[in-house]
């Protein structure tokens, strides 16, 4: 991947293919670290599944048998000298409680460290393919901090308007990057 | 900065038009948008048909949605487009500017853009 942005792309699609009602993104940054965290309330997956789930031969897809999704995540993060964990609760096995949550730690200065890229087009692409989903999208740094909860948009758009209508989506990209670009 | 008031007005604007959405869906553009497709730059040619079809004024005859894994992920980006009573077409190796030819050419104009098609890249 050219761009960790796509990962965060690729891996939330992964709770949206887990049935999640709500997507948490975020991602922290500090002047060294960055920290990457995407929860869901999705249907987990069991111990078994769990550890086997970053071996690229391990996949739900049904095209092919390999899944490179987890794998590349992992790989970009521990070639900065970070690390990726994941922690799920089945919902066969826990069924008031359970969902997956993917983290991944990168040290920023690295020179291998694979750049964040146009994280604004990731969401609203993933809004756009689920608009029935809620995501919260929270970017904080020592510098900004971004914050997008389709919950709020909703409550404004009413049921009338779809969060993936054209110009709701185009709105969305302009509130984003309006929120990066610091303007008031 | 992008108020949640200009959302608001943009809910209203809708209103009227709400009756109108039920009917569109004659062409369907359908986006692979799986890890491989993902990581061949699936994410602009989206972007590009999503963008092109609402500045176009295409809204109404033309949906675009995303999928997993097409299959045959060596031509990704794959874009496929269905129309109802025509064979569907399956345009390989995307760009954004590819897919800017085709939403002029193709949902606009009606013309398939053979080159970019499955057919003349095999």
């Amino acid at each position: 991947m050219k761009e960790l942005s796509l990962n965060v792309l690729d891996i939330a699609k992964n709770s949206v293919k887990a049935g999640a009602k709500n997507v948490v993104i975020s991602i922290a940054e500090t002047s060294d670290t960055l920290e990457l965290k995407i929860s869901d309330d999705g249907c987990g997956m069991t111990p078994e599944f769990l550890k086997n789930v970053t071996d690229p031969f391990c996949t739900t897809r049904t095209t092919r048998p390999v899944g490179l999704g987890l794998p590349l995540l992992k790989l970009e993060a521990e070639q900065t000298g970070g690390n990726m964990s994941i922690e799920s609760k089945a919902e066969e096995l826990s069924p008031d409680d359970h969902g997956t949550v993917t983290r991944a730690l990168f040290y920023k200065n690295h020179i291998d460290m694979t750049p964040l890229g146009d994280i604004c087009s990731s969401v609203v692409t993933l809004i756009q393919g689920n608009p029935d989903i809620d995501f919260l999208f929270t970017h904080t740094s020592p510098e900004f901090e971004v914050k997008l909860d389709t919950k709020e948009l909703r409550e404004v758009l009413g049921e009338d308007v779809p969060l993936d209508n054209a110009e709701v989506l185009v709105w969305i990209t302009g509130y984003l990057k309006g929120q990066y670009n610091g303007e008031e | 900065m992008k108020s949640l008031a200009e959302l608001a007005a943009i809910r209203e604007k809708m209103k009227d038009r709400v009756v109108l959405r039920e009917g569109q869906g004659d062409i369907r553009v359908v986006v692979g948008m799986a890890t491989c497709g993902i990581a061949a730059g699936a994410r602009p040619v989206l972007s590009a048909f999503v963008e092109g079809v609402a500045n176009e004024g295409l809204s109404d005859k033309v949906t675009v949605t995303q999928t997993g894994c097409i299959g045959i992920c060596q031509y990704e980006p794959v874009v496929e487009v269905f129309e109802a009573g025509k064979e569907k077409v399956t345009y390989v190796k995307m760009t954004a500017e590819k897919a800017k030819e085709v939403i002029e050419k193709h949902l606009k104009g009606g013309s398939v853009v053979s080159e970019y098609t499955i057919g003349s890249n095999q």
